[in-house]
């Protein structure tokens, strides 16, 4: 089936079998290997993309049901400006270790942002309970995403 | 991991979908959130030859009040009532649905789906027993509505005919003092519950329980009421002890297996203890 979406700001006609899964036509057709399959199951949520704004695993959606949608990566969070102010709090946080879970984790505290811009540590720790960090490295995740947040509250100037 | 190839359409309209599952017949499947279904064929433990997908049909995607009842339309999310003021109106269907898996799964899997799936692991088919919901079934020969207890005929397994989809699911808002709550335990946000139980009491204006529903999850081979339960509370003045008695009674109606999440007795002890804690949490919002 032919369908058209929107990835990080380009169009992209594609041809895909209904059974292939969003996340391997991101992967798979357009080559943006950022958003990573961990558990396959809709467990994980390494996979998380936003679809038109919202996170969804995208190993649990086909790709034909992302027709006529904006689809945002890993790869789309960095602006003209550089790095989104929570790309900037997981490194100045270190809110990683080994880096599989962050591309979900980036994402899920991108869309807590837009709608949550001052997160308690309750409101993170709820918003990132669909990804799972085997590393176990949360302590500091949160603090990637208060430094997110206080940055982009100081107008974009370092928490 | 890949399913097995399918046909695929999403039609826009309500009436373009029940054309389609009328002409596929037992052919067809409803492909709604798709957060159980696609693990499903994923796994090769489903393998429908053709999908209608009814994403696209957002006249199905509500949670509204309509004629004393909460209605949750087949393609309202489960944070869709997570989000919703008239879904207070329900307090153990708006206490469930924050505990419903997690959030990415609660931003595409839909309430009606859950309910129509019968698993009986599921939340929502506790709290819709709990509440005495009415299941909504269309085809394209028309409308019917089904009660709870009959839609749920067993293990993975509801009472709709071929060519029939869930339109929408309701439960009737309380006309007196009213609380529910949905007690779940699990090992992991997202984990299937090891145990749930969910409550609803009504009291009558002189403070005895005029109508009380518990639903139990994952305790025996489908979403169960607790009819003796209920019985013992029906008419009677709330107290703890009465709460303990109906606690015991609901782990006598549980068949819990022992597995990974832990062994049938504590399971059943865990019954006991949410269904007291749940009727106690429902009392207090129902007199507040």
């Amino acid at each position: 089936m032919q369908i058209n979406i929107n990835v990080n700001g380009t169009d992209h006609s594609l041809d895909v079998e209904p059974r292939r899964l969003l996340v391997d036509a991101i992967r798979g057709d357009l080559g943006l290997r950022g958003t990573h399959i961990g558990c396959d199951t809709t467990s994980c949520g390494a996979c998380t993309v936003l679809v038109d704004g919202t996170p969804i695993k995208s190993c649990t959606m086909f790709a034909v049901q992302a027709d006529g949608s904006a689809v945002t990566t890993v790869e789309g969070l960095k602006g003209a400006d550089g790095l989104s102010a929570v790309q900037q709090g997981f490194s100045a946080e270190h809110g990683l270790q080994c880096g599989f879970c962050t591309p979900g984790m980036m994402l899920v505290s991108t869309a807590l942002l837009e709608e949550n811009p001052d997160p308690s540590e309750d409101d993170i720790r709820w918003a990132i309970s669909g990804n799972i960090c085997r590393c176990t490295g949360y302590v500091n995740i949160v603090k990637a995403v208060q430094w997110a947040a206080a940055a982009a509250r100081n107008g974009g100037e370092e928490g | 991991m890949y399913p097995p190839a399918f046909e695929y359409q999403a039609p826009d309209t309500l009436e373009g979908a029940l054309a389609a599952l009328a002409e596929l017949g037992d052919e067809g499947r409803v492909l709604a959130g798709g957060q159980s279904l696609i693990p499903m064929m994923k796994l090769r433990l489903a393998a429908p030859s053709h999908l209608v997908d009814i994403n696209r049909i957002s006249e199905l995607s509500y949670v509204r009040r309509e004629n004393g009842s909460l209605c949750i339309g087949a393609l309202a999310r489960h944070n869709d009532v997570v989000g919703s003021a008239d879904a207070k109106a329900s307090g153990v269907v708006s206490s469930a649905a924050p505990w419903i898996s997690d959030p990415l799964v609660r931003n595409r899997g839909t309430v009606c789906g859950s309910v129509a799936h019968c698993d009986p692991e599921g939340d929502w088919n506790s709290v819709m027993l709990a509440a005495r919901a009415s299941v909504v079934a269309q085809s394209s020969s028309g409308s019917r509505t089904i009660g709870i207890d009959d839609f749920i005929v067993s293990f993975f397994t509801n009472s709709l005919e071929p060519g029939e989809m869930v339109t929408a699911v309701c439960v009737p808002i309380p006309s007196g003092a009213s609380g529910g709550a949905y007690m779940k335990l699990e090992r992991k946000i997202g984990d299937y519950a090891t145990v749930g139980v969910a409550t609803q009491l009504e009291l009558a204006s002189d403070g005895t329980i005029a109508q009380a529903g518990i639903g139990l999850t994952a305790v025996n081979y489908q979403n169960t009421r607790a009819s003796a339960a209920e019985d013992l509370l029906r008419g009677e003045t709330p107290s703890d002890e009465l709460f303990a008695e109906a606690g015991a009674a609901a782990a006598a109606a549980s068949d819990p297996q022992t597995d990974v999440r832990g062994d049938a007795e504590w399971k059943r002890n865990v019954v006991a203890v949410y269904t007291r804690r749940g009727l106690a949490q429902a009392l207090a919002s129902a007199t507040s």
